[in-house]
């Protein structure tokens, strides 16, 4: 299991949030060796472009592309921001957390990088209100950073000056979504906006804006401190690089581990997080955050990159990983979801703020032991209402997208439901039948 | 309630973050939150309107949009237990059960001595610490029932 590690490299140091312990351990060269021999901005897009980092925030885009879709400083003298999106809230995601905690001078040091590549006046750094310990340790990263000449005005002497703000948001799944973050970064409901316009052209406040993931740059001053070129020996051609794989539920040692992309699931399971938890066997289990869907254990050799969890009728997410035992009814998180979607949709396009609803009622009354043989096809129907792509963000496709995984995987167990009454009824039989078995 | 001295210039900081005033809102509502007596009464909403410039209808949309903010008022510690997938595996409703059990009080309510305010939340971040809940803010992880009681008798 020993494989390359530098993401969580630096964390095992006491005072690893600390500057001094960040200094000690090669942090900021990255940044000094780009302002002090200046290394023109294009050519820092290039590199990162070249490494082929993916956004870790859930959907994968290529961040040096990202990066390129802002506009020519020359021909767009517009003030420009970038937010960082710490709002961490799709279900079983945890790693942004451990960055901030215990590292957040390489998130300071990826948002200056980040600032001299786009030009960026200022950045703002979004942080989930929950998060107190993380935000404080950011914070007091930043406050040390200036005043180190870090960050603020003509840093390290080079004439490159860039603001980083700390800001709290107030707990609300949608303002992880980046138009709903900015929404509510300008002190709104975050209610997501219409694309286009894109955010590179209309963000903050209207301005030139790019939104990414904590651990997205906090893998950018690797990546200008070693070259694109060493970060491709790690992970897969097409996903290249380590990522933090938070791994949650019937597991022996959940946990948040440094592994490259394209690790097979079943080696994350067994030998980092100790299997599934009592030696029991694995019944289900979802590859990347809540919203990308249960699958059968059948896939649980499926290589942990974008394109191969595509490929097997999921997707990376945020690569956090949920295991359900065989003791676990998928009906039951299948309602537990629901639930939490209908909660979180902001409320705006009526496919999601009905769809949630109703998904959430069928669930329910399958789990009550109200259940017919017709939801299957009532699911299916509402889902298929929902997404893909019918409403102004993705926060529908969140919720269709695990119900028809359930539909295709589990629809044994919503019959299960239907025929034998629901939750009590189908955990006594088989509480029944562990018990005769053994 | 009217906004303190301390708390009109903490804010008068604030919105120098920013180039609009009211992106300083929510972070200042948390600000309010915590000093003016642990809720959002429409007083509060009023003098933050006030402050901001905006209507207090406008402010309350925004509070209303947000978990974190109460509208009513709320027992004096809060007690938010995680129900989301990672933490029900591990057992979060033996957890709410405890507290419930402990506070007296139900999930969305106070107690009746109004020590405490029981709620359900969503996803916290703490999957791989599951189960777990948040205290008056902190985060207390890898529960067990009776450690969850533990933590509740050992308020003051
Ligand atoms: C409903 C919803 C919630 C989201 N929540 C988050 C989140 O908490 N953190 C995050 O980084 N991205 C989240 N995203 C993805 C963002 O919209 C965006 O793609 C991401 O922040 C871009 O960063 P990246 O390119 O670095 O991955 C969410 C998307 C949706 C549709």
């Amino acid at each position: 299991m020993s494989h390359p590690t530098y993401l969580m490299s630096r964390m095992e140091r006491e005072d690893s949030h600390t500057l001094a312990g960040y200094e000690a351990q090669g942090g900021y060269k990255a940044l000094r060796k780009i302002l002090t021999d200046p290394i023109p901005p294009q050519s820092v897009i290039e590199t990162v472009k070249d490494s082929g980092l993916r956004g870790r925030g859930g959907a994968g885009f290529p961040t040096g592309l990202k990066w390129s879709f802002m506009p020519d400083r020359e021909k767009d003298p517009r003030t420009r921001y970038m937010a960082v999106n710490a709002d961490e809230s799709e279900p079983g995601t945890c790693k942004d957390r451990v960055i901030m905690r215990e590292d957040p001078h390489g998130l300071v040091e990826g948002c200056l990088i980040a600032a001299w590549a786009m030009g960026l006046d200022a950045v703002y750094i979004y942080v989930r209100g929950e998060y107190r310990l993380p935000y404080d340790r950011v914070a007091a990263a930043i406050a040390e950073a200036r005043a180190a000449g870090l960050v603020g005005q003509d840093i390290l002497g080079s004439g490159f000056s860039c603001e980083i703000h700390m800001h709290k948001g107030a707990g609300a799944y949608i303002c992880g979504e980046e138009t709903g973050l900015m929404e509510s970064l300008e002190g709104k409901r975050g209610h997501p906006r219409p694309k286009p316009p894109f955010p590179a052209g209309f963000g903050l406040w209207g301005q030139p804006t790019t939104v990414n993931n904590v651990e997205t740059i906090f893998n950018v001053p690797f990546i200008m401190d070693r070259g694109a070129e060493w970060f491709r020996t790690m992970g897969t051609e097409k996903s290249p690089g380590n990522f933090l794989c938070g791994i949650s539920g019937h597991v022996e040692s959940p946990g948040v581990y440094e592994v490259p992309l394209g690790m097979p699931a079943r080696q994350i399971m067994d030998e980092f997080a100790g299997g599934v938890w009592k030696g029991r066997e694995l019944k289900a289990w979802i590859p990347g955050g809540s919203s990308t869907g249960f699958l059968k254990p059948d896939a649980i050799d499926t290589p942990m990159d974008h394109d191969s969890i595509k490929a097997a009728g999921s997707m990376f997410g945020t690569g956090a990983m949920i295991v359900l035992d065989e003791t676990a009814s998928v009906v039951r998180s299948a309602l537990v979801l629901m639930n939490f979607y209908e909660h979180e949709s902001c409320g705006q396009c009526s496919q999601c703020r009905e769809g949630t609803q109703w998904l959430a009622q069928v669930f329910q009354r399958l789990h009550d032991g109200e259940g017919r043989e017709e939801d299957l096809e009532l699911l299916r129907g509402i889902a298929n209402g929902m997404a893909p792509g019918k409403t102004i963000c993705a926060l529908s496709d969140a919720a269709a997208i695990p119900t028809h995984s359930v539909l295709r995987n589990f629809a044994d167990e919503i019959e299960e439901y239907v025929r034998e009454g629901g939750h009590e009824a189908v955990m006594k039989k088989r509480q029944a039948l562990a018990g005769a078995a053994s | 309630m009217a906004l303190t001295d301390a708390l009109k210039a903490e804010f008068d900081e604030l919105v120098t973050h920013y180039p609009e005033r009211r992106a300083a809102l929510i972070p200042a509502l948390h600000r309010c939150q915590e000093e003016l007596g642990g809720w959002l009464s429409p007083e509060t909403i009023e003098a933050a309107a006030e402050y901001f410039e905006l209507e207090p209808v406008e402010v309350y949309g925004v509070a209303s949009f947000y978990p974190m903010f109460f509208l009513k008022p709320v027992g004096q510690h809060v007690v938010s237990v995680c129900r989301n997938i990672s933490c029900d595996l591990r057992g979060s409703d033996e957890i709410m059960a405890a507290v419930c059990s402990k506070t007296g009080a139900r999930p969305g309510g106070s107690s009746e001595d109004n020590r405490f305010y029981v709620e359900h939340v969503e996803c916290q971040g703490g999957c791989a610490n599951a189960p777990m809940m948040v205290v008056d803010g902190k985060y207390h992880e890898d529960l067990t029932p009776e450690r969850a009681t533990e933590i509740l008798e050992g308020l003051s």
